[in-house]
C-alpha cells in the first residue's frame, strides 16, 4: 500500500510545482507538436499528389476504355491488351523476315533514324544558328527563308527526299533532319543574341580572340537556349518519324503500327501508342536533366 | 611623356542617336588625369558620368573631341584600361581563378610561361584576400566577394588605368566601407591611376585626389573640381572628425544639392 501510495502522493506535488516553472519549457512544445502534425499532413498531401492522383488518373483511363469496349466488340479490352503486351515484350527482339520483327527492333530502328537525322541537323543547325546570331548580315540573309520554311510540315519534304536519295530510308531521315533543324537554328541564334551585353563588354575590355569569345562566353551563355532547341527538335522528330515510316515502310515503329492496322491487330496498335509515348517521355526527361546541368545564374543588367 | 597628362580628354562631345531622337549627353569635356592619380566622377544620375567612363574605356566612341591615354588615341577597349563593372560581370560558368586567368592569359600569354600566368592569377586573388575562393563559382560567393574578384580581374592585367563604374554601389554600407579600405591599400601598393564613378559623397572624399563634379544632363559637363589635399594613408574614423574632411564634404554636397539641385526637383 505504501509503495502504491507513494507515487500518487508525489505526483500531485510535482504537477503543482510544475506550472510555475515549466510554462517556458512547455510552451514551445505545443507549436512543435502542431508543426509535426502539419508536417505529416503536408507529407501525406504530397504523396497523394505524387502517387495517388496519377494512379486515380490511370484507373479512370482504364475505366473509360473498358466502358468503350462494352458496346464495341472490335475494340480490345484492357485485359486482352495487357495479355498481348506481356507476350510482345517477353520477346521484343525476334526476327522472322524483313516485315516481321520484334517491337524492340522496330523501336530501335525508329530511334536510329531519329538519331541520324537529328544528329545531322545539330551539326548543321547549331553552327548556322551561331552565325545567324553573331553576324547581322547572315541573320538578315537567312531570316526570311527560315520564316517561310519553318511552318511547312516535314512530310511535305518526303517526296523531295525520295527524289534525291531514291530510297525510303534516307528519305525518312531527311524528313527528320528538316523538322529538327528549325528549332535548333532559331534557339541557338536567339541564345547568341541574348548574351548579356555585360559579358560582351568583358570580352571587349579583355580583348578576347573570337575563338575565346565563342568558347568562353557565347557557347556557355547560349547553351541553355541551344538545349531547349535540342529538346524541341527531338520531340518533333519523334512525332514525325511515326508518320514518315507509315509512308516509307521498312522496319520502324511507324510502319509497325500501319502493318498491324492492315492485320487488324488493334491491341498491338494500342501497345505501340503506349510504347511511343514512353520513349518520347524518356527522351524529354533525359534532355531536361541535361539542360538543368548546364544552366547558370546570369548577370542581370 | 608628360606625366600630368596621362589621360588627356579634350573637347569631347557625346551625342546619342536613339529611336526617340537625338540626345546630347556630354558637351565640352576637358580633363587631364596625372599618372598615379585617383579621380572620382560624381553627379546626379543621368549626368553622363558612366558615359564619360565608357569613353575612356573605349567602349564608346566620342561624337567629337579627342581622348588620349599615354599619348595614344583611345581607339576601342584595351586591357591597358581595365574596367571594374558595376555588377561585377563575372562569367558564372568559370571559377574565380578562371575568371581572372582569362584576362591574364590574354595580356601575358605570349610572353610568359604557364607557371608565371598561374602565379599572376593567384597573386591577384591574394591581393583582394580571396585565395580560399580560388575554385568557387561566382554564385557560391557573396556580392562583396564577387566585386573583389572583379577588381582582381582588372588588376591582374597590370593595367595602366583602372576604371571603376560604381563598383560598390550594389553593396551594403559595411561591406562597402571594407572594400573602400582595401581599395585604398591596393592602390597605394600598385600606384595605379584610377578613374571611378560614384554617387557617394563620402566615398569620393575618402578615396580621391580630385573630385570631378558634373552638372546635370542633358549636355552635361564638368562643373567644378575639388582638390582633396588629405595626406595618405587615410583613415576613415580619424577623418570623420577632421575639419578639412568636413569642408570637402560640404563643398561637394553644396554643389550637388544647391548649385545642381536634383533634375527631378528642378523640373
Amino acid at each position: 500500500m505504501n509503495a502504491m501510495l507513494k507515487p500518487d502522493s508525489v505526483e500531485p506535488l510535482v504537477t503543482d510545482a510544475v506550472p510555475a516553472a515549466s510554462p517556458p519549457a512547455r510552451r514551445p512544445r505545443r507549436p512543435l507538436a502542431a508543426n509535426g502534425a502539419a508536417r505529416v499532413r503536408k507529407q501525406v498531401s504530397a504523396t497523394v499528389m505524387k502517387i495517388v492522383a496519377p494512379l486515380v488518373g490511370a484507373a479512370f483511363l482504364v475505366l473509360v476504355w473498358q466502358l468503350i469496349t462494352i458496346n464495341n466488340a472490335q475494340f480490345p479490352t484492357p485485359a486482352v491488351t495487357l495479355d498481348e503486351a506481356v507476350k510482345l515484350f517477353s520477346d521484343p527482339f525476334y526476327r522472322k523476315g524483313p516485315n516481321d520483327q520484334g517491337i524492340g527492333w522496330n523501336l530501335l530502328a525508329s530511334l536510329q533514324r531519329v538519331g541520324v537525322g537529328f544528329g545531322l541537323a545539330a551539326l548543321v543547325g547549331i553552327p548556322l544558328g551561331f552565325l545567324i546570331g553573331r553576324v547581322q548580315f547572315v541573320g538578315a540573309m537567312f531570316g526570311p527563308i527560315i520564316s517561310l520554311l519553318k511552318p511547312v510540315s516535314p512530310l511535305a519534304w518526303l517526296p523531295i527526299g525520295l527524289l534525291v536519295f531514291k530510297s525510303a530510308n534516307p528519305a525518312a531521315i531527311w524528313s527528320i533532319f528538316i523538322c529538327s533543324i528549325w528549332p535548333m537554328i532559331i534557339n541557338t541564334a536567339v541564345g547568341v543574341q541574348r548574351v548579356p551585353q555585360d559579358y560582351m563588354n568583358v570580352a571587349r575590355v579583355l580583348n578576347l580572340s573570337e575563338w575565346k569569345v565563342l568558347t568562353k562566353i557565347l557557347l556557355p551563355s547560349a547553351l541553355p537556349y541551344i538545349l531547349t532547341g535540342v529538346r524541341l527538335s527531338i520531340g518533333t522528330a519523334w512525332l514525325v518519324i511515326v508518320a514518315a515510316e507509315m509512308l516509307t515502310g521498312g522496319v520502324g515503329i511507324g510502319f509497325w503500327v500501319w502493318d498491324e492496322w492492315n492485320n487488324l491487330n488493334v491491341p498491338h496498335i494500342i501497345i505501340a501508342i503506349a510504347a511511343i509515348g514512353m520513349v518520347g517521355l524518356l527522351l524529354e526527361q533525359a534532355l531536361m536533366a541535361l539542360a538543368r546541368a548546364f544552366t547558370y545564374e546570369q548577370v542581370s543588367n | 611623356m608628360d606625366e600630368s597628362r596621362f589621360i588627356d580628354i579634350e573637347g569631347v562631345e557625346m551625342i546619342f542617336h536613339t529611336k526617340k531622337g537625338v540626345f546630347h549627353a556630354l558637351r565640352e569635356i576637358d580633363l587631364k588625369v596625372a599618372k598615379g592619380e585617383f579621380i572620382t566622377l560624381i553627379g546626379h544620375s543621368g549626368c553622363g558620368k558612366s558615359t564619360l567612363l565608357n569613353l575612356v574605356a573605349g567602349l564608346l566612341e566620342p561624337s567629337d573631341g579627342v581622348l588620349l591615354c599615354a599619348n595614344r588615341e583611345i581607339a576601342g577597349p584595351s586591357p591597358e584600361r581595365s574596367v571594374v563593372f558595376q555588377n561585377h560581370s563575372l562569367l558564372p560558368w568559370l571559377t574565380c581563378y578562371e575568371n581572372i586567368h582569362l584576362g591574364v592569359e590574354r595580356v601575358f600569354g605570349k610572353t610568359e610561361s604557364r607557371k608565371q600566368l598561374r602565379e599572376r592569377t593567384l597573386q591577384a586573388l591574394a591581393l583582394v584576400g580571396l585565395s580560399q575562393a580560388e575554385s568557387k563559382r561566382p554564385n557560391e560567393i557573396s556580392g562583396g566577394m564577387k566585386q573583389r574578384v572583379g577588381i582582381a580581374r582588372a588588376l591582374a592585367m597590370a593595367p595602366k588605368v583602372l576604371l571603376m563604374d560604381e563598383p560598390f554601389g550594389a553593396l551594403d554600407a559595411l561591406t562597402r566601407a571594407h572594400l573602400q579600405d582595401e581599395l585604398l591599400k591596393i592602390v597605394a601598393a600598385t600606384q595605379s591611376t584610377v578613374v571611378m564613378v560614384t554617387h557617394d559623397v563620402d566615398e569620393a572624399v575618402l578615396l580621391s585626389d580630385r573630385i570631378v563634379m558634373m552638372t546635370n544632363g542633358p549636355a552635361a559637363t564638368i562643373g567644378e573640381i575639388v582638390n582633396v589635399q588629405l595626406e595618405r594613408p587615410r583613415d576613415r574614423v580619424a577623418l570623420a572628425a577632421d575639419s578639412r574632411y568636413m569642408a570637402y564634404r560640404t563643398t561637394v554636397l553644396e554643389f550637388l544639392y544647391r548649385k545642381q539641385a536634383h533634375p527631378a526637383q528642378a523640373a
